[in-house]
């Protein structure tokens, strides 16, 4: 019977999953492409709703996910307090805009992120955290 | 002279024929300088020197930054259209913000500065994704006139806003002429280093 070699296992990466959770197609676009860039591959929910449906329904689990604050129907702050009583383990990464105050970040980590990041994002911010 | 004393000067038949011959040799020059032949490889180096000097002069002026490299890092060959698809999502964003704004501060009675802060916001956060400079530093100027509820502020704003994203859009349409310039003549796009 064949075995793996050391080398085809190495070549077996599990690529990086990514949740990427923002209501502008722009940054949808975008946020898709640093993610593919890094090698890594992902879905899209237009709102934070949508991101709880996606775990609520489908069982999904990503290593990362993308979580913008300002959105409609359920911003990135009651998603992420959302995502964790629903015992998500993935790592949550908030995407504020710089126009958000110390106190308005603060709530937004309070909430269960991981880490929180400023617009606009770029391979270098995100390349750190998945290290 | 042209010949030493001691040399032996040619016979006027030699000397005939090396006219003859060199006089030959003046008109094949002169006929390749009349045709214009213009080297092809020559024609490219140009039209890439032209792209530089003009990608830089956006960065200097003011109208792209950083982010609008990272974006450029971010097309390959699999997504060779992808900078104009992002930002033509950009500019379709502006005349719809800019519109929901006009709309928003042409109404008779109160204006309502929150909505037009809400649009103003956006547009920030838009111009911020694609390294639009000059728009993303308006909307910040704005975004202050909405919250101190200054109208003539606003209105003023507005006008630059409108102006600035149109400027932006003609700016990068010749960026992308350009490069159509470049592959068409059978060069590649350079990568420039802004830096």
């Amino acid at each position: 019977m064949a075995t793996k070699s050391m080398g085809d296992i190495e070549k077996i990466k599990k690529k990086l999953n990514v949740l990427i959770v923002d209501d502008d197609p722009l940054n949808l676009i975008i946020h898709e492409k640093i993610i593919k860039a890094i090698g890594g591959i992902s879905q899209t929910a237009n709102n934070g709703e949508e991101a709880v449906i996606i775990h609520r329904d489908g069982g999904s689990s990503f290593d990362l996910i993308l979580m913008d604050k300002e959105m409609p129907e359920r911003d990135g702050v009651s998603t992420t307090k959302k995502l964790r009583e629903m015992e998500v383990k993935s790592m949550i990464v908030g995407v504020t805009s710089l126009a958000d105050n110390e106190e308005e970040r603060r709530a937004f980590m309070e909430a269960g992120l991981n880490h929180c990041l400023a617009k606009p994002l770029t391979k270098d911010k995100i390349i750190p955290l998945i290290n | 002279g042209y010949f030493s004393e001691t040399q032996v000067k040619p016979s006027p038949k030699e000397t005939k024929r090396q006219l003859c011959l060199s006089l030959s040799l003046s008109i094949s020059v002169s006929s390749l300088h009349s045709l214009s032949l213009y080297p092809m490889d020559a024609h490219v180096a140009q039209l890439q020197m032209q792209y530089r000097n003009y990608i830089l002069s956006l960065y200097q002026q003011g109208f792209l930054d950083d982010q609008f490299t990272e974006l450029k890092s971010l097309q390959d060959d699999g997504t060779p259209d992808f900078v104009a698809e992002v930002l033509s999502l950009f500019f379709d964003d502006c005349v719809k913000l800019v519109g929901n704004m006009a709309r928003a501060l042409d109404q008779t009675g109160t204006v309502d500065f929150s909505q037009v802060g809400a649009n103003v916001h956006q547009l920030k956060g838009s111009s911020s994704s694609v390294g639009a400079k000059r728009v993303k530093g308006l909307c910040i100027n704005f975004k202050e006139l909405c919250e101190a509820k200054n109208y003539e502020g606003c209105v003023r704003c507005l006008q630059q806003v409108d102006i600035e994203y149109k400027t932006l859009k003609a700016k990068l349409q010749d960026m992308f002429n350009l490069e159509k310039q470049i592959v068409q003549a059978g060069g590649i796009v350079p990568q420039v280093d802004i830096n």
